[in-house]
């Protein structure tokens, strides 16, 4: 019994290939992300170790509000008593005092530098410290610098020329004295960028304060442990300073690193379980067909005695062959991408990043064969309980049996459609992930199970719409003749186009919010904002350009805000410092639902109402506030904002904290013009302003508004290119099911050619059938995905997406795109088709 | 060099054989054989003779070794695939076995499906008149599998009929049906050729089908080695005996 089913399979191979393709690809994709995460995870580590090398102990200010972003804000300074204090512990071989900073180069182009991920640091200049210096010298006066080599590299500068640098002052230019690398020969540690000044140029442009540190980095003597001089340091300064190990820092490091990875191993291997997903349809399909066409091979076998068990065996059997073949390959694929993809990651985004060598880790393997055994086993599973029903007597029966009807399938559809939507409706609601993701997964099956029963109609009409000559209306008959077979094939292509059809609902939702927000609520006529790169937001300006701003003739009224993280009662908020609380009160068109909206005095705050709820807080209530740099205070609510779509969870500050704020700087600014004054020239006479910082935009409101929800398109263009291998996979199950009918129907063919049919119609009867189905498919898609993209902007609302959009065009491009799917599926079969021997066909048995 | 205007298909010593050295078999040696316009044909002979080569070498469905075959004023071998076609979609109607009907199409559209193909326009009259012969008329919406095996093959008939073709070849026409359907179905061809002018070749191994015939021609080792004219089945039966002298190739 064995041997026949694997002979079968040999037999099959084309069969072989085009099932195991789904499994493939799935697989690729789960072994990928964990080699590709593997591999960054352990060059990390060893990038963090290398940081670290020259580190025992190192000290710093102990943050009062964790913003949980290290770069960000500073949480203090020390100051050269502290360095003395270090210093005198015993144990300690060095002490240095660190002055580390964000500095942001210019280009030639006048434009500020990016990396992708990686920092721009500022530092102050030490002999003999890790740097390396390739060409010229140390930077000895105020206004030289000198700069890492992949800085000199990625802004085209040599020794001797001008570089201008943003730090906490605005533009400020330098001459570049030296090129350091770093020990290995490395032009960067990790695709940084790194300028570094004398040190009271770096304390007074990196921390604001001169003689101040941001840290002390401790060298032990020989003999004395990291940990113990840790204990000893932080005994001697206290428990206001932070003091850690080297080692600790470099674990803590790539411990942080490694939870971003996680994350992005996650996203990946979800599209792996969307792909596999897929995979179980085609996979599921391809085996009922196999067995719809054996099922007189089949019979004779039970005639023959072979019992039910055997029946099933046989079928599982050559499952778990295609599972284990397409597993290794999937997992040989896998590794090559993963190798790719990281060097691509080590060279795009990390500048000169030294990757660990590739790994293949457990568990990629292990996951690698339990998925690819696991979907192909279970996607078999129906069709071989099927096989097994088979009766003996079918082997002497002409015709296949006829279609089953419907019934049961659509009641257990439904059923699955509604059971999926409500845990999908109360994942919605309560923002429950596995609920979401449960449901989901449950709808889809539920529509899938359903669509055999709408493919009759719909796919007649699409039929009507596409095809009027007689091959076209050949096709369109053939697609509707096996409406399971069609469901199962288009529900495959269905799932992909559902998910990319909900991300773009719930994404144009979210950019018409932004527009009808920036429209309807905001009634400032320019708005000053810094850029913000890779999270790190940077273009914060001082209060008193705010006051030129004020000045400029034209400017009605205005304000400027500062923020930054503050503790309420221990909770983390989002912290705001308005210049002008009246001006913001008309600018966004606020109200009060407490208390009356004015300026804040002295130890009062204001709330916003989704604060006010969440901190069980009103109008009048104290409460103990926490700023980075400041004391806690007990402050008293002065007024609580109505609900209102500009200002989301937010909680004012009065004017006299700015200066405990982590950047004493203004973050964004509205400004409304006079009557009739022309916004453009506004914004003209404005901008010079700016002059001497490129990282400050002076926008109108719909260009900034754009620009807002341009952030949007780059998170849509990803999850496209992502879910299209999900659509990719629908693909091969197109071709799969059109290659299996065109076998099937053999002898139809060979009959249709001999009563004269042209291979160019053959050929168009096979497109047209693959255009159906893979439209219907789309439609599926883009009214299940609409569906789920409304339920999912309605449950989205309390974060500010309010409007639903329809992303018409993009829908009809996903349609076109289907279309175009089908004639490129349609491609091999056809031509398999059209070179049938036509004598040959028509004895086909 | 034009066509005999006598005949509708011709065949001027056909050489065919399939495989290559020791393997090789002669399915046809030398094979010249003429089918006159408006008669009905029967090949008939032993498995193996060579009978259904003959019959597909005729219609363009396989290739010969060397000689010539002719259908009306069209020369068959040298064609490409699409002169081939056209042949088919114009000059030739076939009837198989079996398996001659397209489950999605109801017969009406499964009968003039070849003038569909052809982008050609249905004459009624003309296809009112076969319908009627071959009495369908009340089952034209009906799909296939709707059909007895004897109605499927009558739709079959008339669809090989309603593009007035050169010549219609019929490969064991009967050979799926009980005796009634199949008597049904020859007397249709046989009055196609009377009534209708029509030529029709038919291959056959059932005497009784080619007693239909207004000529019955035997092959044996891929020659023509007898031929009759309007026999009964029991001169067809003595002549298969005669050839072989084994009843077993004879089944009733």
């Amino acid at each position: 019994m064995l041997k026949a089913t694997l002979k079968s399979v040999l037999a099959r191979k084309l069969r072989l290939v085009l099932s195991g393709l789904a499994v493939v690809l799935g697989v690729m994709f789960v072994s990928g992300s964990f080699v590709l995460t593997d591999t960054l995870d352990r060059s990390f580590k060893d990038l963090f170790a290398t940081v670290y090398s020259e580190v025992d102990v190192q000290v710093a200010v102990r943050a009062k509000v964790d913003a949980g972003d290290p770069e960000a804000a500073l949480a203090g300074t020390l100051t050269a008593d502290d360095l003395k204090a270090v210093e005198s512990v015993d144990g300690v071989r060095t002490a240095v005092g660190d002055v580390i900073g964000s500095a942001r180069p210019i280009g030639e182009n006048g434009k500020v530098l990016t990396t992708s991920g990686a920092p721009r640091l500022g530092t102050a200049w030490r002999d003999g410290g890790q740097e390396e210096l390739r060409e010229g010298r140390a930077p000895q006066r105020d206004d030289e610098v000198a700069i890492s080599a992949y800085l000199a590299e990625t802004g085209g500068f040599t020794v001797g020329e001008q570089v201008s640098v943003l730090t906490l002052e605005p533009k400020r230019t330098f001459t570049v004295a030296g090129i350091f690398g770093y020990p290995g020969d490395r032009d960067s540690l990790g695709g940084e960028l790194t300028t570094a000044f004398t040190e009271p140029v770096a304390q007074q442009l990196l921390l604001g304060t001169p003689g101040a540190y941001s840290g002390v980095t401790v060298r032990a003597d020989d003999g004395v442990t990291q940990a113990v001089l840790r204990d000893r340091v932080q005994a001697a300064l206290g428990d206001e300073y932070q003091v850690k190990t080297g080692e600790q820092l470099a674990k803590e490091s790539a411990d942080e690193i490694g939870e971003g990875l996680a994350f992005f191993n996650y996203v990946l291997l979800g599209f792996a379980g969307i792909a596999l997903f897929v995979g179980i349809f085609i996979i599921l399909n391809t085996f009922s067909i196999i067995v719809a066409q054996r099922t007189r091979e089949l019979a004779l076998l039970r005639a023959m005695g072979a019992g039910r068990k055997q029946m099933i065996a046989s079928v599982v059997v050559e499952a778990v062959v295609i599972g284990v073949i397409a597993s290794v390959v999937g997992l040989g694929a896998g590794i090559g991408v993963g190798a790719l993809l990281a060097t691509l990651f080590s060279t795009f985004g990390g500048g000169s990043m030294q990757l660990a060598g590739i790994a293949v880790p457990t568990s990629a393997i292990v996951s690698s064969f339990a998925v690819g055994i696991v979907v192909t086993v279970l996607a078999a599973l129906l069709p071989a309980v099927r096989a097994s029903r088979i009766p003996p007597v079918a082997a002497l029966r002409e015709a296949a049996t006829p279609d089953r009807p419907l019934t049961r399938l659509t009641v257990a559809g439904a059923a699955l459609s509604l059971v999926g939507g409500g845990a999908l409706g109360l994942g919605f609601v309560d923002g429950t992930l596995w609920l979401i993701m449960s449901g989901l997964l449950v709808s889809f099956v539920g529509v899938a199970l359903l669509t055999p029963l709408i493919s009759r109609p719909v796919v007649s009409l699409i039929g009507k719409l596409l095809a009027w000559s007689v091959p076209g209306t050949l096709g369109r008959r053939n697609s509707a003749r096996n409406p399971r077979r069609t469901a199962i094939t288009a529900a495959a292509l269905m799932v992909g186009i559902a998910l990319i059809t909900g991300v773009s609902v719930v994404l144009t939702s979210a950019t018409t919010s932004i527009t009808k927000v920036a429209d309807t609520q905001i009634k400032a006529d320019l708005i000053i904002s810094g850029e913000s790169t890779n999270g790190e937001s940077s273009g914060a300006f001082a209060g008193d350009r705010m006051d030129r701003v004020l000045a400029t003739p034209g400017v009605e009224s205005g304000f400027g805000w500062y923020n930054d993280a503050v503790l309420l009662d221990g909770q983390q908020k989002f912290g705001v410092v308005v210049t002008d609380v009246p001006a913001m009160e008309r600018i966004f068109g606020l109200d009060a639902a407490g208390g009356t909206i004015a300026p804040l005095r002295e130890g009062e705050i204001g709330l916003d109402q989704v604060a006010a709820t969440a901190l069980n807080l009103r109008q009048g209530s104290s409460v103990v506030v926490q700023t980075t740099k400041g004391e806690q205070r007990t402050y008293t609510v002065a007024f609580v904002l109505a609900k209102s779509r500009v200002v989301n969870d937010a909680v004012f500050l009065p004017r006299s904290v700015v200066d405990e704020l982590a950047l004493a700087k203004i973050s964004s600014a509205f400004v409304k013009a006079d009557a009739g004054v022309d916004v453009g020239s506004l914004r003209r006479s404005i901008e010079p302003l700016f002059a001497d910082n490129p990282e400050v935009s002076v926008q109108d409101l719909s260009s900034y508004a754009r620009q807002q929800a341009a952030q949007l398109d780059t998170v849509l263009l990803m999850i496209q290119i992502l879910l299209a291998l999900a659509i990719l996979i629908a693909v091969l199950g197109v071709i799969n099911t059109l290659a299996l009918s065109v076998i099937e129907r053999t002898r139809e063919l060979g009959l249709l050619r001999a009563i004269g049919m042209r291979r160019a119609q053959v050929m168009r009867m096979i497109t047209v059938e693959s255009v159906v189905i893979s439209v219907f498919g789309a439609l599926l898609g883009l009214v299940v995905g609409t569906a789920l993209g409304v339920a999912a902007v309605q449950a989205l609302e309390d974060v500010g997406i309010t409007d639903l959009g329809i992303p018409w065009a993009q829908l009809g491009s996903y349609l076109l795109v289907a279309a175009g799917v089908g004639v490129v599926a349609a491609i091999l079969p056809a031509i398999r088709a059209a070179r049938l021997n036509v004598l040959q066909a028509v004895s086909y048995e | 060099m034009t066509g005999n205007v006598g005949a509708a298909a011709r065949a001027v010593d056909v050489w065919k054989s399939y495989g290559t050295g020791e393997a090789a078999v002669t399915a046809l040696a030398g094979v010249s054989v003429e089918f006159d316009r408006g008669r009905f044909t029967a090949i008939m002979g032993p498995s193996g003779s060579g009978k259904s080569t003959l019959m597909h070498c005729l219609a363009g469905l396989d290739t010969i070794d060397s000689g010539d075959v002719w259908i009306g004023g069209t020369k068959v071998n040298g064609l490409r695939d699409k002169g081939l076609t056209e042949l088919r979609r114009s000059q030739v109607g076939f009837i198989f076995q079996q398996f001659n009907l397209l489950p999605t199409l109801t017969a009406e559209e499964n009968i003039t499906l070849p003038l569909a193909i052809g982008g050609q326009k249905v004459d009624r009259a003309w296809f009112d008149t076969v319908i009627d012969t071959v009495g369908l008329r009340d089952r034209l919406t009906h799909r296939p599998t709707q059909l007895s095996g004897g109605q499927q093959q009558r739709v079959a008939c008339a669809r090989a009929l309603v593009a007035r073709p050169e010549v219609v070849f019929a490969d064991e026409p009967t050979g799926n049906l009980d005796s009634r359907s199949g008597a049904e179905v020859l007397g249709f061809l046989q009055r196609s050729a009377r009534d209708f002018d029509q030529t029709v070749v038919m291959v056959t191994h059932d005497p009784n089908a080619a007693s239909y015939a207004d000529r019955v021609i035997f092959l044996a080792d891929g020659r023509i080695v007898r031929e009759l004219h309007h026999p009964t089945a029991a001169d067809v039966l003595d002549t298969m005996k005669s050839l072989d002298g084994d009843d077993r190739l004879v089944v009733a």
